[in-house]
C-alpha cells in the first residue's frame, strides 16, 4: 500500500470487488466500474508528465505541418482538417501503451479478472478512463491547432464535437489493440499496425466532419456516422479486449 | 446431444489423414481449370469493346481479388470457431490462411495498378477498391505480425483469433467508408475503373478461374494445414505413425 | 503468334500481371510444401531425440 502506484482502494472496494461474496447484480458491476474509473483517474492525476505527453505530441505534429508545406492560411486551411485527425490520431495511439501496461506488470488486470466481476464491464471503465484523460484533452486542443491552421472561429463547436466523438472510437478500437499485445515487448510498432486499419473509419468520418466545419457547412451527417462508430465500438470493443486480456493471463 | 462424433471428426489425426488424402482431390481439378480459363480467357474471348485486349488482365486481377477477402473470412470463421469450442485444428486452418491470403492480396494490387496505368493513365489511383485491398493487406500484415511476436504458440493462437475476429468485423465497415470518401473527392474527368460488359464467351473463363483458384486455395490449405496440425500436436504418439521414422 | 503475345498493345500491362498472379500462386504452393517438409522434419527429430512425450 506504500507504493504510490497503487492506492488503496476505497473500502467500499472490498465487497464490490470480491463478487464471490456479491454475484454480480447490476449496481454491484456498476460500482466496481466506477471504483476502476475512479482508481485510473487518480492514478494518472498522480503523473501529470505522462498525461501531458500525447498532448504535447499532438501539438508538435501539428507544427510540423506549416513548416513543411507553408506559412499561407490559405494553403493550410485545405489541409487543416486532414492534419488535425492524423495528428490526433496518432496522438491517442501514443498514448495506448499506458492503457494496461502498469495494470498488467503489478498484477492488477488479473485481480480484475478474478474479482468475479465482468471483465468486460471493467475493461469499458478503463477505456472510459483513457478517453477521459487523453481523448477529452485532445477535443478540447483541437480548435487551437485549427485556428493556428487557418480555420474560422466559427469552425470551433464542429470541431471540438468531431475530435470527441471520434476519440471515443478511437480509445475504444485502441484497447483492443492494447489488450492483444500485453506482454509482447517493443510493441509500439505492432500495435500502431493492429490499431491504424481498424481506425481508418474514424479517420475518414471525423476528418469530412471538420472539414464541413472549417467551411462553414453542417458537419451532421459524419458526425452521426462517428457517432454509430463509437456506439458499435462501446457495444463491441470491451468484449473483444476483455477476450485478449483472459488470453494474456492464461 | 452427443458431440461425440464431432470432435472424432476435428481430432488432429483424423483431420491430418483426411487433408492428405483430399489434397489431390482439389489440387487436380483447380489446375485444370485454371489452365481451362486461361486458353478460354487468353484466347477464345474476344476483346472488350472499350478495354480492348486490356481488359484480360480481369481473369487475373478478379479471381486474385476474390482470394484476398475469401482468405480472409475463411480464416475469421475458423478463427471465431477456434475460439468457441477451444478447436485446436482451426487454429491451425486461421493460421495457415494468412500468408496465403497476403500473397493474394498483394497479387490483387499489383494487377490492379498494371490495369490502372493503361485504364487511368496513372499506376495508383486512389480507387475505393483497390484503396480497401490495401488496407486488406495491412490487416494481414498486421495479424501476421501479431502472430510472429508471441512465443508460445497457444497464445499466439488464441490472440491472433481475437484480431481475425475483430478484422472481420471492421472489415465491411472500412469498405463502406472508403467508398463514402471517395465518392466525396471523385474527379469526374478521370474514367472510372469500371466493370467491362461481360458477354458469355468472356464469362465462363472468369468463372471457371473464380472456381479453380478457389480450390486452388483448399488444396494449398491442405497442405499447409498438415504442417500446422504437426507443430501443435507436439507429444501425440499418431505422429509416429504418420512422419514414419 | 505474334499478334497473340503483342495483345493489342496491352502486353506490358497483361503479362506483367499475368506473371505476378500465377507466380504467387506457384509460390504459394512452394511455401506449402516447404512448410510441411520443414514441420515433419521438426517432428521427426523430436521422435528420434526423445520419444513422442518430449
Amino acid at each position: 500500500m506504500d507504493d504510490p502506484r497503487t492506492p488503496a482502494l476505497p473500502a467500499a472496494a472490498a465487497p464490490a470487488l470480491s463478487g464471490a461474496t456479491t454475484p454480480h447484480d447490476a449496481a454491484s458491476v456498476l460500482d466496481a466500474a466506477l471504483l476502476v474509473l475512479e482508481r485510473d483517474l487518480t492514478l494518472a492525476l498522480r503523473r501529470r508528465g505522462q498525461l501531458v505527453q500525447p498532448l504535447a505530441f499532438f501539438a508538435i505534429v501539428t507544427t510540423l505541418f506549416p513548416l513543411a508545406i507553408s506559412p499561407e492560411l490559405a494553403r493550410l486551411r485545405e489541409v487543416a482538417a486532414g492534419v488535425l485527425w492524423v495528428a490526433a490520431l496518432l496522438a491517442s495511439l501514443l498514448a495506448l501503451e499506458f492503457l494496461f501496461r502498469d495494470d498488467a506488470y503489478d498484477g492488477t488486470l488479473e485481480q480484475y479478472a478474478l474479482s468475479g466481476q465482468p471483465l468486460t464491464g471493467l475493461m469499458f471503465a478503463k477505456t472510459a478512463a483513457h478517453w477521459l484523460l487523453t481523448g477529452l484533452p485532445l477535443a478540447l486542443m483541437a480548435p487551437l491547432a485549427a485556428l493556428s491552421l487557418g480555420a474560422p472561429p466559427g469552425s470551433v463547436p464542429g470541431i471540438v464535437a468531431s475530435v470527441a466523438v471520434g476519440t471515443v472510437a478511437l480509445s475504444l478500437i485502441g484497447s483492443i489493440g492494447a489488450a492483444l499485445t500485453l506482454g509482447i515487448r517493443r510493441s509500439g510498432v505492432l500495435l500502431a499496425l493492429l490499431t491504424l486499419p481498424l481506425a481508418l473509419p474514424v479517420l475518414i468520418f471525423g476528418a469530412r466532419a471538420s472539414e464541413l466545419a472549417i467551411h462553414g457547412e453542417s458537419y451532421l451527417a459524419p458526425l452521426e456516422l462517428l457517432a454509430a462508430l463509437a456506439v458499435l465500438g462501446i457495444t463491441l470493443a470491451p468484449l473483444a479486449s476483455a477476450a485478449a486480456v483472459r488470453i494474456s493471463l492464461e | 446431444m452427443n458431440w461425440a462424433w464431432f470432435h472424432r471428426l476435428a481430432s488432429p489425426p483424423h483431420i491430418y489423414r483426411l487433408a492428405q488424402q483430399l489434397t489431390p482431390w482439389f489440387a487436380w481439378p483447380a489446375a485444370a481449370l485454371i489452365l481451362t480459363a486461361l486458353y478460354g480467357g487468353l484466347v477464345l474471348a474476344p476483346p472488350d469493346y472499350q478495354q480492348g485486349d486490356g481488359f484480360r488482365i480481369i481473369y487475373m486481377h478478379a479471381p486474385a481479388a476474390w482470394m484476398s477477402l475469401m482468405v480472409y473470412t475463411t480464416m475469421a470463421v475458423a478463427a471465431a470457431v477456434a475460439l468457441i469450442w477451444r478447436m485446436k485444428v482451426a487454429h491451425a486452418v486461421a493460421a495457415s490462411c494468412a500468408p496465403i491470403g497476403a500473397s493474394f492480396t498483394f497479387a490483387a494490387l499489383v494487377t490492379g495498378s498494371l490495369w490502372g496505368e493503361p485504364m487511368w493513365g496513372t499506376w495508383w489511383e486512389w480507387d475505393p477498391r483497390l484503396t480497401s485491398e490495401l488496407i486488406l493487406l495491412f490487416l494481414y500484415l498486421g495479424y501476421m505480425g501479431l502472430r510472429g511476436a508471441i512465443d508460445d504458440p497457444q497464445r499466439a493462437d488464441r490472440t491472433s483469433a481475437v484480431l481475425a475476429v475483430v478484422g472481420i468485423v471492421n472489415v465491411p465497415i472500412i469498405h463502406y467508408s472508403v467508398t463514402w470518401w471517395n465518392s466525396l473527392h471523385q474527379a469526374p474527368s478521370v474514367m472510372r475503373l469500371g466493370k467491362p460488359q461481360l458477354s458469355m464467351p468472356m464469362l465462363w473463363p472468369l468463372l471457371l478461374m473464380l472456381l479453380g483458384f478457389t480450390l486452388f486455395f483448399v488444396a494449398v490449405l491442405l497442405v499447409r494445414l498438415r504442417g500446422e496440425i504437426l507443430v501443435r500436436e507436439r507429444s501425440a504418439s499418431w505422429i509416429r505413425e504418420v512422419v514414419g521414422t | 503468334m505474334k499478334e497473340f503475345l503483342d495483345m493489342g498493345g496491352y502486353a506490358a500491362f497483361l503479362w506483367p500481371s499475368y506473371a505476378v498472379t500465377l507466380g504467387v500462386a506457384i509460390l504459394n504452393v512452394v511455401w506449402a510444401r516447404r512448410s510441411l517438409a520443414r514441420a515433419t522434419a521438426s517432428a521427426r527429430r523430436r521422435l528420434a531425440a526423445g520419444g513422442a512425450d518430449s
